[in-house]
């Protein structure tokens, strides 16, 4: 794995505070070193609660590093909204997946191993993966 | 035959009929979803008739496929990308022709709903716009009036059902009693286009 070009992470939210606070979770239990690049796109241009293409568009193309970008979503609206942005075609960077993972322990998932040099597959792998840690 | 100023009424009708329903819309989302339905797609439908003012797209399809990236960037809900994928089929389905028949324009809606039942993973009963939007779509090629009425028929069936998809589905029986919100916008829309069929006497 050569950490040249990192995976772009994009945690999108109905709520912007919560799409913030996993964002710093995941950067912060990365923990040393450089991280990969993070970016929120969480609720409504004018802060309210929902899902904007425009916002998720802005933090994709922010967090492009050319290795892929993983799209981690809440539910409703975000997962329908970026699928709908990936159909179209032109709206995201190019090589961008939505990731099928809890938006939480996915998101620490992907940061840690896209910080780590892990590639796109990998770091699907790897958030994916984060369904079958049971807490009981 | 249906030119592009016919699709351009329609976006215009649609959005009247969302402006003057929003509160409707709004008090059914409150008792099963999370009452922004009305305000999500007045805000949506308001950007598609701003956009349409100030661009010109010179067919049904470009028009159609405009007004639908406009609704996914601008509603904000689970109704954008849903109507916003509806509208965008459809405009792809009638290709780059500067007028379509209304049978053309029937098999293209088709398309279009059957796009949104495949991004939302809704079928038929779920208590969803399918419910409004599937029996439009077989009524449309014989007759614009007769899908509304399909459409609206549709949407009152939703009442009896339990929701399968959305927020409502938390809901599981208590969702029972409760007339869909988004089947009763989708209503709306098809209402919409037998008006625009009506006032030129097709």
């Amino acid at each position: 794995m050569s950490g040249e070009r990192q995976v772009g992470i994009v945690l999108v939210s109905h709520s912007g505070p919560v799409a913030e606070s996993v964002a710093e979770l995941a950067r912060g239990l990365a923990a040393g070193g450089v991280t990969a690049p993070v970016a929120p796109a969480g609720g409504l241009p004018n802060g309210g609660l929902g899902t904007s293409a425009e916002l998720i568009g802005r933090a994709a193309a922010s967090v492009d590093r050319g290795a892929g970008v993983a799209v981690l979503v809440d539910l409703g609206s975000a997962v329908l909204t970026v699928k709908s942005m990936l159909a179209e075609g032109d709206e995201l960077p190019e090589n961008t997946r939505l990731v099928d993972a809890p938006f939480v322990e996915g998101a620490v998932a992907a940061v840690v191993t896209a910080s780590a040099g892990g590639d796109l597959a990998a770091v699907e792998a790897a958030a994916s993966e984060a369904y079958g840690y049971r807490k009981t | 035959m249906l030119d592009t100023d016919f699709f351009r009424r329609w976006m215009t009708a649609a959005a009247a009929s969302v402006d003057r329903e929003a509160d409707h819309l709004t008090d059914l989302d409150s008792a099963i979803g999370d009452a922004d339905h009305g305000s999500n797609l007045q805000r949506g439908f308001a950007a598609v008739k701003a956009v349409l003012e100030k661009d010109a797209p010179a067919t049904p399809g470009a028009l159609l496929a405009l007004a639908g990236r406009q609704l996914i960037s601008t509603v904000g809900g689970a109704s954008g990308p849903l109507y916003g994928t509806l509208l965008r089929r459809t405009g792809k389905a009638l290709g780059d022709e500067a007028e379509v028949t209304q049978e053309q324009f029937a098999q293209a809606f088709a398309a279009g709903v059957a796009a949104v039942g495949q991004l939302g993973g809704a079928q038929a009963g779920d208590k969803t716009m399918l419910d409004a939007l599937l029996p439009a779509a077989e009524a449309l090629a014989l007759s614009f009036d007769g899908a509304a009425d399909a459409a609206r028929a549709g949407a009152e069936a939703t009442v009896p059902m339990r929701a399968r998809k959305g927020r409502a589905s938390y809901l599981g029986e208590r969702s029972i009693g409760h007339q869909d919100p988004g089947a009763t916008s989708a209503a709306l829309l098809v209402d919409a286009l037998a008006e625009t069929a009506d006032g030129e006497g097709a």
